[in-house]
């Protein structure tokens, strides 16, 4: 008997460009995608939420700065408020931390150059919806693909989210001088996870790794599980 | 408003601009790169168009996080 594909939305805002890649990963590991324009007030009847990759709002001002104020953003803060699982990949990540829904920020790479090549990540939490695939330790080969992916928080934020432990991943090979190699985090209830690597672009072993479907179907594994609970 | 990177934050950017003058044979310390917003606002003094200025570069100009900003007043 299969299995109920429970609904995830992927919120495209102009300039998103890994929105279709995020819900082909999606069907693939057997979720229904639900691709939600970022002027929509309301989201759908979902239970789980990407913010893919891109460049929303052509990446003015800051990565992510104009993305937050989108009519989406403040359903999908409702919807993490109450404990839904949310996933947000490179520029999603970058939107999360503008929005205030994860901690830090992300700035211009330590070589100011576009890094897009394979990297592994170290898991360090497995117990995220949005890591409940991984073991801790287990080293995931994942690709980056940014310009701005240099993850920053002062010391004294930084000291809190070690003690809180809401550092999810670290790379094992830095490629863009993030701070303490920091390569996602969750916010303190573990609903809300960002990271820069690409996990839907690593789902597939015909295009290379596929350790990306650890993520993505972490975040299936949720939502099937929060759309039970609601039933 | 001018807003740059806090001191004591790694600015690449300032970085390689400094490197750049360096071998231009300029003698100069640290730089940073920053930018600036020309805004025009109508208010009825200068204190309430401080104030105001001052919650756009908090909410949307600035991230408080690794950026600093002044403001400057100029009439019309």
């Amino acid at each position: 008997m299969s299995e109920r594909r429970p609904q995830i939305a992927v919120i495209v805002f102009p300039g998103s460009n890994d929105d279709r890649d995020a819900a082909w990963a999606l069907h693939a590991l057997g979720a229904d995608p639900v691709l939600v324009w970022h002027g929509e007030p309301e989201l759908p009847e979902v239970a789980g939420v990407i913010l893919p990759g891109g460049f929303s709002y052509g990446d003015y001002l800051r990565c992510g700065a104009i993305a937050r104020f989108a009519p989406a953003m403040e359903a999908v803060g409702r919807f993490a408020a109450d404990g839904g699982p949310v996933l947000g990949i490179c520029n999603g990540f970058q939107i999360l931390c503008e929005a205030g829904l994860l901690p830090g920020v992300l700035r211009a790479n330590r070589s100011l150059e576009f890094i897009c090549r394979d990297t592994r990540v170290r898991v360090e939490r497995a117990d995220t919806k949005l890591t409940s695939r991984c073991t801790v330790g287990q080293t995931l080969t994942i690709p980056v693909k940014h310009g701005e992916g240099s993850w920053y928080a002062d010391d004294e934020l930084y000291a809190e989210l070690v003690a809180l432990d809401q550092i999810v991943l670290r790379y094992e090979d830095n490629p863009s001088g993030s701070m303490h190699d920091v390569a996602g985090v969750c916010n303190r209830e573990g609903n809300v996870v960002g990271l820069m690597p690409h996990p839907e672009h690593a789902v597939d072993p015909l295009l290379g790794p596929a350790d990306g479907t650890f993520v993505i179907a972490s975040l299936v594994d949720a939502a099937r599980e929060r759309e039970q609970a609601l039933v | 408003m001018l807003v740059r990177p806090k001191v004591g934050i790694l600015d690449p950017q300032g970085q390689a601009v400094e490197g750049s003058l360096r071998q231009l044979g300029f003698a100069v310390g640290a730089a940073r790169v920053g930018r600036v917003v020309d805004l025009e606002l109508e208010a009825t003094d200068a204190a309430s168009a401080r104030a105001e200025v001052e919650r756009m570069c908090e909410q949307l100009l600035a991230n408080p996080l690794i950026e600093s900003f002044e403001i400057e007043l100029v009439d019309a």
